[in-house]
């Protein structure tokens, strides 16, 4: 019961993407092309070696003091990647556009406040009333605004209200898989005339401890030094990185009608919830790869580094896209967790760009559930 | 299925139908027990006992205390307080089989962070002051697995999806405080895509703790009129002074009208439209002008192919809050005109507080409830109207009347405005 209209063609026409190597297509297209050194810092979050955002000039985005102050981290890379994107589409001063545009943004949040955090653990072991003591340290430590740099859809609040897109935004969280369904759902709805023009994509900043811990509570992170994503035998795990990526997806037919620059065309992008247990993640990427239809020179891997469904995930690649040229993203930038896909998605569609690739697949398998693939091909 | 395909809306999609409403709120778990209390104007707001509430400016809360005898989490109770409306749900739509729901989990839930028991437990390993390096090494001693799982933003939509068997990729979303309707949004797009012939769309929280509570304090965003709780939510009073936080969930089994159809369910209403729009103004208020709420109302009517003529009711956002209901008031005024003065519009909100994640899904089941009865639920609490809102708010007493059209409204902070447009099931099939 497909609709009449469900085959759209959907195009990208902007790509934002900020990172470790730096920002915007021709830094990362560099990159893609000479398969540059990542940037690590192996000593900041000792033993958990990062990929450190690179130095912003925040004002280029995000002109307002006030508003960058209400941000935090996260928010602030996600809505200047977001700005990037608007920019490399031409839309950032277009007001008709930008109240058309729907914005689907893969979220996380919770930055806390460390300092206050391990005030109020140490003083609670000696608290004689420590429910009347946590709501004192809470109720005065606590800055009001905290909580607006916390909620996962301030992300999408904020890009509205610095970029001035009066459009509707919806965030999805759950990890990596968030990442994949905002791509997927955002191509689907171009595709069935749903919508003519998406903002889509993701930000992470790996630079803290608190989202550190959440991993490794699980044992997901890699310990030591950095080493490629598809050799971690000795030490699996991921290496997270800070990045952001948002893309404008646009019908075919709006972006011809205004003469828009198309990096290359979205075609499906499928996911899955597979049980893991061994070989599923292999099983459940070789269906989603085979679905795609796709004949790629090339093929990014989100891959994260974790044991097991790394080596399926490169297994599954193996088998479905065996001529394709594969790149880790994890290897340029690390792993962005809720961006991770997003990122992986602008790197290819920046390859179909600059000329390195005629068809790409991207594919993710999240640390602990969700699979991804989707297909680009050159405009 | 030899119907499927033969019934399309104004504009040519498949209709989508409700077959299953589940419920969960302070009030009582089901349908029932609800909207028996419901519309007996009675509140499920009281005093927290949840956690001390020693040194707090607001004490009261609907928190959902009848379902864990021992201590839990946010996400444990959110994905409890889902399982059960799910389940009421499912059961009521006949769709599948226990374990295998033949469609997709779209699910509103509250933000996921580690909490303070959790954080102390890791905390007692350590000598001397705490730190987050401390905390790392004690989560690298690999003792604390089970608390990456609970943690995880995917988790309470992982469990549902795997428990009831629904198919591909669960979506968890957040729009803020109108969650619960992009939560059947998504569900009505799905099936209109023709991606799937059903979708389980849940909203739910059960996320009142001390933190949480505090955090919307620190804002200003609540009633601090503490005594008596169950007086404290009053929507559209002159004497309103902010929300009060309640716990809940709402869940829908969405249908194409034909699926439903050829299989003889019994359809309880239509999903007809659907309308969001931003407001890029500031974080935490809407613009004055009311500008992107009324133009969510209009988009959701016309994406239904209705006027605001053919809305019999309004169940409204209604959040107690000095700013929301006189701007949700004046929105209204501008799309219903000077019917306005007799629509009438009433608060959910007065009797169960506000559900968060879970309202916009807690207050569409009530909608649909309210047109199979041919009852409206009232606003309680309306002893002091406030002149500048001069609205019918079905004051304090339940009343009869047909109601075949409800829009019901959603806004939220970070400018989140979704409205939707459920109607009575088609009379003739």
């Amino acid at each position: 019961m497909i609709s009449a209209q469900a085959d759209r063609d959907v195009v990208i026409t902007g790509i934002g993407i900020v990172s470790s190597l730096g920002e915007g297509i021709e830094t990362h297209a560099a990159a893609l092309a000479e398969g540059s050194q990542p940037v690590v810092d192996t000593e900041g979050f000792k033993p958990y070696p990062i990929h450190p955002l690179a130095a912003l000039e925040l004002d280029r985005q995000i002109p307002k003091k006030s508003d960058q102050r209400q941000m935090e981290p996260w928010q602030r890379l996600g809505v200047y990647a977001a700005g990037l994107a608007l920019d490399s589409a031409g839309l950032k001063e277009d007001t008709e556009a930008k109240s058309a545009l729907q914005v689907i943004v893969a979220a996380g949040g919770g930055e806390r406040d460390h300092a206050v955090d391990s005030a109020i653990l140490t003083g609670l072991r000696n608290a004689n009333a420590p429910g009347a003591y946590l709501n004192e340290r809470l109720t005065g430590d606590l800055r009001p605004t905290l909580f607006l740099a916390q909620l996962s859809n301030l992300l999408a609040g904020n890009i509205g209200i610095v970029h001035g897109i009066t459009g509707p935004s919806r965030t999805f969280m759950g990890e990596e898989q968030a990442g994949v369904d905002a791509i997927r759902i955002a191509q689907a709805r171009i595709a069935a005339g749903q919508s003519e023009l998406m903002l889509v994509g993701g930000a992470y900043n790996a630079e803290r401890r608190d989202m550190l811990l959440l991993l490794e509570l699980g044992g997901f992170l890699r310990h030591g030094s950095f080493a490629p994503v598809f050799a971690r035998d000795d030490a699996p795990g991921a290496i997270t990185g800070s990045a952001g990526a948002f893309l404008v997806l646009e019908s075919a037919a709006r972006a011809a009608a205004r003469g828009a620059k198309v990096h290359a065309r979205l075609g499906r992008v499928a996911a899955s919830h597979a049980r893991r247990q061994p070989g599923g993640v292999e099983t459940a990427l070789t269906g989603l790869l085979d679905g795609l239809g796709a004949a790629p020179t090339l093929a990014i891997s989100a891959a994260t580094g974790c044991a097991g469904i790394t080596a399926e995930e490169a297994a599954a690649l193996s088998k479905s896209a065996p001529t394709a040229r594969r790149v880790a993203t994890g290897d340029l930038v690390g792993h962005a967790l809720e961006a991770a896909f997003p990122v992986s998605v602008a790197l290819a569609a920046i390859a179909l760009s600059t000329g390195q690739a005629k068809e790409a697949v991207v594919t993710g398998a999240g640390h602990w559930r969700g699979e991804g693939a989707a297909r680009l091909i050159q405009a | 299925m030899t119907t499927q395909g033969t019934h399309r809306d104004a504009k040519g999609r498949p209709l989508v139908a409700v077959t299953g409403l589940g419920i969960v709120t302070s009030l009582g778990q089901g349908k029932d027990v609800n909207w028996q209390a419901l519309t007996a104007g009675k509140s499920g707001i009281h005093a927290i006992e949840r956690f001390p509430t020693e040194g707090l400016r607001t004490t009261i809360g609907g928190t959902v205390d009848f379902l864990f005898d021992e201590p839990f989490s946010a996400p444990q109770l959110s994905e409890k307080l889902a399982t059960l409306a799910a389940e009421e749900a499912i059961a009521q739509s006949g769709l599948g089989q226990p374990g295998a729901f033949p469609g997709e989990l779209f699910m509103a839930v509250p933000p996921v962070e580690m909490e303070w028991p959790q954080k102390q437990e890791l905390a007692q390993t350590l000598d001397g002051d705490v730190d987050y390096d401390g905390l790392l090494r004690a989560a690298a001693s690999q003792r604390f697995k089970a608390m990456h799982e609970m943690f995880l933003f995917g988790t309470v939509a992982d469990h549902i999806a795997e428990r009831f068997g629904t198919q591909g990729s669960p979506i968890s979303l957040s729009t803020a405080c109108s969650s619960g309707a992009t939560a059947i949004q998504m569900g009505v797009e799905a099936i209109r895509r023709g991606e799937t012939a059903a979708a389980l769309c849940i909203g739910t929280d059960g996320s009142i703790h001390a933190e949480a509570l505090i955090r919307f304090s620190l804002l200003s965003a609540l009633s601090t009129q503490n005594d008596p709780p169950d007086a404290a939510a009053k929507p559209f009073s002159k004497n309103r002074d902010g929300f009060v936080m309640g716990e809940g969930a709402g869940a829908l089994v969405l249908e194409d009208y034909d699926h439903a159809l050829a299989r003889g369910a019994t359809i309880l209403g239509i999903v007809a439209g659907c309308g969001e729009r931003g407001d890029g103004f500031h974080r935490t208020r809407s613009s004055p002008d009311g500008k992107p709420a009324i133009l969510a109302m209009q988009d959701a009517l016309a994406d239904a192919g209705l006027t605001p003529d053919d809305v019999d009711y309004i169940n409204a956002h209604g959040t107690s809050t000095p700013e929301n209901d006189k701007m949700e008031a004046m929105s209204c005024a501008a799309v219903f005109g000077e019917r306005m003065p007799s629509l009438p519009i009433s608060s959910n909100k007065s009797m169960i507080g506000h559900t968060l994640t879970a309202a916009g899904a807690v207050e569409a089941v009530i909608s649909f409830l309210t047109i199979a009865n041919g009852t409206i639920p009232p606003t309680i609490n309306h002893a002091n109207p406030d002149p500048a809102i001069p609205l019918d708010v079905v004051p304090n007493q339940a009343r009869k009347a047909k109601v075949r059209t409800v829009i019901s409204n959603s806004f939220g902070f970070g400018g989140q405005n979704t409205c939707l447009v459920l109607t009575a099931p088609p009379e003739a099939a």
